[in-house]
């Protein structure tokens, strides 16, 4: 009943605003629907506090701690998204950048998106949850191109095209999947993709078989979370999408992607009984966190400049996952909760940032304190929480994933450091020059709505001082879950 | 020991769609791409009609139908539509010329049979050389789609690697459950009709559907 709400309602949502149209209560609909999704969220949350993980509707849906949590994530975000993008939005339409044709399409889109997140999430069938993710393309492909510049265009062309055919590598590896539970071991039907019953049977699966299905499931679930070298349409598509869009790709379908892969990973270690994925997740991670560390010297662009921050943090967890164990698993899971929550804000202050500068290039954007400090502190405050500063979150995940790999793989604590010290330097002087110094910038025709940024950064230092003693069982459990 | 007469069918047919991939490979006009596009997805519901008949499994007849329907039919004269609303008739030269793609397109057969080799080794007897076949048609695909300039023809590639997915799915594991099915289709259905949006606004930005316009978004 709960997954019925959670479902129904995000898809009810984007049917009332395609029928609705873009009047002028259209963002105030957005914001009633997030707010109802939020607490369908919060019923399936309570429900597996109480009951431990559960199925429902012939086990076609299934919810533990590892999901419940990104359910909760992804349902909070998208409503705190959707109060950001009230004003927002209406200042692009003042400056002229989108007509109500297009306001209607992205308010309609931006529910269809959370509905496939939510889907991909909760579905218990590998195959309907490879559907969810090529529909969350699908649903974000046209709200990147929303501005229709040719930028926009290329970029939503790049989007399309190269997650397309990591998602095909993905379709590939989910049927080899099936094939190994439905005609080397005899399951029946739909319970050959189902994940609870692959769980069980994990263990008697055709290694071989497993191992070059997990390389197709990584390389295209990896496209999605935006793993080097397949990152190439990430910055395009963050940069050129108006900027809830971007808070949403950042902060929530990567994790979506990742939640796959991780699912993916826990039948294949199964199976294998060696390393192999591990490896292979480690690999990806470090090589990710590197190769963005260093291309952020390169942007010029304040969006693309955080699109690859958002690589380099997924590299991290991607290498933490990698190295599981309930520790590491700890660590990225808490590293999801704030790298999404963190950069979710950072995004917020950034897109008013930019509408005030009436550009995204940083050179051009100065003194964003003096003429309001709000979004200046915010943008701040963000940039030293997501760089890991003590005493935000991120620090506290960091820390965790990096005394794990001093103990478990010593050799890759260098290239962790490495990275992070040169994100450090990359993002934390650039931010500096928007911040303070004389302004150029002008004041908006609308007053920002800033209380998402100080909620998520306020949470974020919540959860770096103090993890909440339930909060960090359930981070256990989801931990234990992926093993 | 003779084989029975569905087994040649589906092995017949296996060839088929490894031809026609090779056909689009080398064709250069977008109308008769399209053409191949429609065929294969012809051969693709046969096989599949063909595997409901030999396992008897009647979600596979209603799988081969939609095939029929979306891939023959609705798809084929909706990139028909558009070409026609836009007027391209010809491709322009590829990257790479064609005697030049048909030889990578040999080595990349060769390659999927071998990366396929350690799987059928384990497949019923029917699936043994199908699913080679299916891995070199998404490559063959792959490579259309890197060595073409035109939206249009990324376009047919993409859903010609779709099709031969669809192609691994129905041969080597009797075809994903329906509800799976329904969603892929539904997937490849609305994927394309972004597509075509996508084309209109490209036209309308850039004045051209050639792809190379659009590469203002390198790395500074």
């Amino acid at each position: 009943m709960e997954i019925f709400l959670l479902l129904g309602l995000p898809l009810a949502g984007g049917l009332a605003l395609a029928v609705t149209g873009a009047r002028h209560r259209a963002a105030e609909i957005n914001v009633a629907f997030s707010f109802a999704t939020l607490i369908a969220a919060a019923l399936v949350t309570a429900r597996v506090l109480r009951e431990g993980p559960f199925t429902t509707w012939r086990e076609l849906f299934f919810v533990d701690p590892f999901n419940a949590f990104l359910v909760a994530l992804t349902a909070f975000v998208g409503f705190t998204t959707s109060l950001f993008s009230r004003p927002y939005m209406r200042i692009e339409a003042h400056h002229g950048r989108v007509n109500p044709a297009r306001l209607r399409l992205y308010h309609a889109m931006f529910q269809v998106f959370m509905f496939t997140m939510l889907l991909a999430l909760t579905t218990n069938n590998m195959g309907i949850l490879w559907v969810a993710m090529e529909a969350a393309t699908l649903a974000t492909v046209l709200l990147v191109s929303l501005y229709r510049t040719p930028e926009s265009l290329e970029a939503a062309w790049k989007y399309f095209i190269l997650c397309g055919v990591g998602i095909a590598q993905a379709l590939f590896g989910t049927i080899l999947l099936y094939f190994a539970a439905g005609e080397l071991h005899g399951a029946e039907g739909t319970s050959a993709l189902q994940w609870t019953h692959l769980n069980e049977i994990k263990a008697t699966l055709q290694p071989t078989v497993l191992s070059i299905a997990f390389v197709f499931l990584l390389v295209g679930y990896g496209t999605k979370v935006g793993l080097a070298p397949l990152h190439n349409w990430l910055p395009d598509a963050h940069a050129e999408g108006p900027t809830p869009v971007s808070a949403v790709l950042s902060g929530l379908l990567l994790n979506v992607a990742l939640y796959a892969v991780v699912r993916c990973k826990v039948l294949v270690q199964g199976a294998t009984h060696s390393d192999f994925a591990s490896h292979l997740l480690m690999g990806f991670g470090l090589l990710s966190a590197v190769v963005a560390a260093f291309l952020l010297w390169r942007q010029r662009d304040i969006k693309r400049l955080f699109a690859y921050s958002s690589i380099e943090h997924m590299g991290i967890i991607t290498f933490a996952f990698g190295m599981g164990g309930p520790v590491a698993n700890f660590a990225a899971l808490l590293h999801m909760t704030v790298h999404s929550l963190t950069k979710s804000a950072i995004f917020f202050t950034v897109g008013h940032a930019a509408q005030k500068a009436g550009t995204q290039i940083m050179a051009e954007i100065r003194g964003l304190l003096t003429i309001s400090p709000s979004i200046g502190w915010g943008l701040m405050i963000g940039t030293l929480a997501i760089l890991g500063l003590p005493p935000f979150g991120v620090f506290a995940s960091e820390f965790l994933v990096l005394t794990t790999a001093m103990r478990e793989q010593p050799w890759a604590t260098p290239i962790l450091l490495l990275a992070l010290g040169v994100a450090f330097a990359a993002i934390f002087g650039r931010v500096q020059h928007m911040v303070f110094g004389e302004t150029n910038l002008q004041r908006l025709p609308q007053s920002p709505s800033l209380w998402p940024v100080f909620t998520h950064l306020a949470l974020v230092l919540i959860l770096g001082v103090a993890i909440p003693g339930a909060l960090a069982q359930w981070y256990r459990l989801a931990a234990a879950l992926i093993g | 020991m003779a084989i029975p007469f569905s087994w040649q069918l589906i092995n017949l047919l296996a060839a088929l769609l490894l031809l026609i991939a090779f056909a689009m490979l080398a064709q250069r006009r977008v109308t008769a791409l399209i053409g191949l596009y429609a065929g294969q997805g012809l051969v693709l519901a046969a096989s599949t009609a063909a595997m409901a008949r030999i396992s008897g499994l009647p979600h596979l007849y209603v799988s081969a139908a939609l095939t029929l329907a979306l891939k023959v039919f609705a798809l084929p004269w909706l990139l028909h539509r558009v070409i026609r609303r836009l007027e391209i008739r010809w491709e322009v030269e590829p990257l790479i010329n064609i005697p030049a793609t048909m030889l990578v397109g040999i080595g990349l057969v060769i390659f999927a049979f071998n990366l396929a080799e350690p799987i059928s080794q384990m497949a019923s007897p029917i699936t043994r050389s199908t699913l080679g076949i299916a891995t070199a048609s998404v490559l063959l695909a792959f490579l259309m789609m890197i060595t073409r300039r035109k939206a249009v023809t990324q376009v047919i590639a993409f859903l010609a690697m779709e099709n031969g997915l669809f192609f691994a799915a129905t041969s080597a594991t009797r075809g994903m459950p329906l509800v799976v099915e329904l969603g892929i289709a539904l997937d490849v259905l609305v994927g394309a009709l972004i597509f075509g949006i996508f084309f209109f606004h490209i036209r309308e930005t850039f004045d051209s559907l050639d792809i190379h316009h659009m590469e203002k978004l390198k790395e500074h």
